[in-house]
């Protein structure tokens, strides 16, 4: 087997884990919000129980990252690649900290009377998964366009947010029998805003890896 | 009362700006147009355009036999020994034609002197290898200023510290590392403007190679250098800006930086990604 087959073994190696990461964590997030809309704290568990995976993963993305650095000395595109892997890896690894987070509010709230408020989380949580599926797809097809698109498309889950921390607070204030549990709400509504930001990462990584442009901080 | 503090002013890298090439950064030292060279009826090198500012790495690379050892010496006309060899087009150092009839090619090569892949230091001494292009140029008569002169050569060539106390010793008494570093201080001594090094660390363990790669960096500070090498990690290493050569073509000429992170041709890509061929 000559060289260059080897290096590209190790790099559909290394994509392979880092979609396995990205369904991870999107998979987390999906089941963490399930969790918290139908009630079910099984399903909150079994997020939690399954991170311990995720940052075993992501330590064998690390690892596999500086193998291939150090071992066959990436250039050009081959070492875009292998850093924009080396960089989404924690950035997915947090998705799913923050799925987790989104879990241990689904178990706390699980166990109060039932919010009609939660629902309006229903909308966030589809777009930020809408947005980390275009993501990861944007990345598997090394698809710039739809990198910078899905980046775009960020401001809708700000203004989701933005909306929903106005409406919850406006429910603390009239209904202050449910102020603790809509605060929770708002840290989970906080979850979601922030896994927006961090597939705003990935799409920008996914940019530098396809056209080598550092697009991060320009907007 | 508060008490005011003043944060410490910070200041931001500048931003990288990728479209200005070092070669619009400095003057030009060499600059090539249109070069073509044939061995016999076979061409070697076809329409080789480029400018080499001054006081610069270049680094030359491509797979064997693509032109770039060939492109190396035609900068000091070390092809005119070469039988059956033919040369058109224009190479200016310092905007001189350097084929234009009339031109003194043993001053052009005290001006552009020469590295080679093996070592070649002649069995003499340390000392007289250093001073031999002195003496037969007859750059100097006086022993004081030949020792001088020597002595600074070799320092410059980072190798005084190891021979000061043996310099009538034989020069074939050093190790590979070290003579090569004879051969840079040899060629130092007559204090050329452009220092052209073919494969210069290829023969050379890695400690030996770090020496050479330390030197040349060193070396930029006052001399234009132009390397060819057959290892990229080198060229990636030791060049500011480095040129990819193929089938006698000039396929690119970049930053290094650029080169080896978003080559703009994508047989440069392939090339320096391992899957050209």
């Amino acid at each position: 087997m000559d060289l260059h087959r080897h290096l590209d073994d190790e790099l559909s190696s290394l994509r392979d884990r880092v979609l396995l990461l990205g369904g991870e964590a999107e998979q987390a997030l999906d089941r963490a919000m399930y969790a918290l809309s139908e009630r079910d704290s099984d399903v909150a568990r079994q997020v939690l129980d399954h991170d311990d995976q995720v940052d075993q993963l992501e330590v064998e993305i690390d690892r596999q990252c500086i193998d291939i650095i150090a071992l066959r000395q990436p250039a050009a595109r081959d070492l875009r690649f292998v850093i924009s892997v080396a960089k989404m890896a924690p950035v997915l690894e947090r998705i799913a900290d923050h799925a987790c987070n989104i879990a241990r509010a689904a178990l706390d709230l699980n166990n109060e009377p039932e919010l009609k408020s939660a629902m309006d989380l229903n909308q966030m949580s589809e777009h930020a998964l809408g947005m980390l599926r275009a993501a990861l797809d944007a990345f598997t097809s090394s698809d710039a366009i739809a990198a910078r698109q899905v980046i775009k498309s960020d401001t809708e889950i700000n203004d989701l947010y933005n909306h929903t921390f106005h409406r919850l607070i406006e429910l603390m204030v009239t209904e202050p029998a449910t102020a603790t549990r809509d605060a929770r709400l708002l840290f989970v509504a906080k979850h979601l805003e922030r896994i927006g930001d961090y597939v705003t990462d990935i799409c920008e990584l996914t940019v530098y890896m396809a056209e080598a442009a550092f697009i991060k901080h320009t907007t | 009362m508060p008490v005011e503090t003043v944060a410490p002013k910070i200041e931001l890298p500048k931003k990288r700006d990728d479209s200005v090439l070092v070669q619009k950064s400095s003057t030009v030292k060499v600059s090539v147009h249109d070069l073509n060279f044939f061995y016999g009826r076979a061409q070697a090198l076809h329409n080789i355009s480029l400018e080499i500012p001054e006081r610069i790495v270049m680094a030359f690379i491509g797979p064997s036999g693509c032109g770039k050892s060939t492109f190396l010496r035609t900068l000091n006309r070390m092809n005119d020994v070469i039988p059956a060899t033919r040369v058109d087009g224009k190479v200016l150092i310092d905007d001189h034609d350097i084929y234009a009839p009339g031109t003194d090619v043993v001053e052009l090569r005290r001006k552009v002197g020469m590295v080679f892949q093996k070592s070649n230091p002649f069995p003499k001494s340390i000392f007289d290898n250093v001073a031999y292009g002195l003496r037969i140029n007859r750059i100097t008569n006086s022993s004081s200023e030949l020792a001088g002169r020597v002595e600074q050569a070799l320092k410059d060539a980072a190798l005084w510290s190891e021979v000061k106390d043996r310099l009538k010793s034989s020069a074939l008494s050093l190790s590979g590392g070290q003579q090569q570093r004879l051969c840079i201080a040899r060629a130092l001594a007559i204090r050329p403007e452009v220092l052209l090094m073919d494969e210069p660390a290829s023969a050379l363990d890695p400690i030996a190679t770090s020496k050479i790669e330390e030197l040349i960096f060193d070396l930029k500070k006052q001399y234009t250098i132009v390397i060819v090498t057959h290892n990229m990690q080198q060229a990636a290493r030791v060049s500011d800006t480095t040129a990819f050569f193929l089938l006698g073509k000039l396929i690119e000429v970049n930053t290094t930086e650029k080169m080896f992170t978003a080559p703009n041709e994508k047989l440069t890509e392939d090339y320096i990604t391992g899957r050209f061929g």
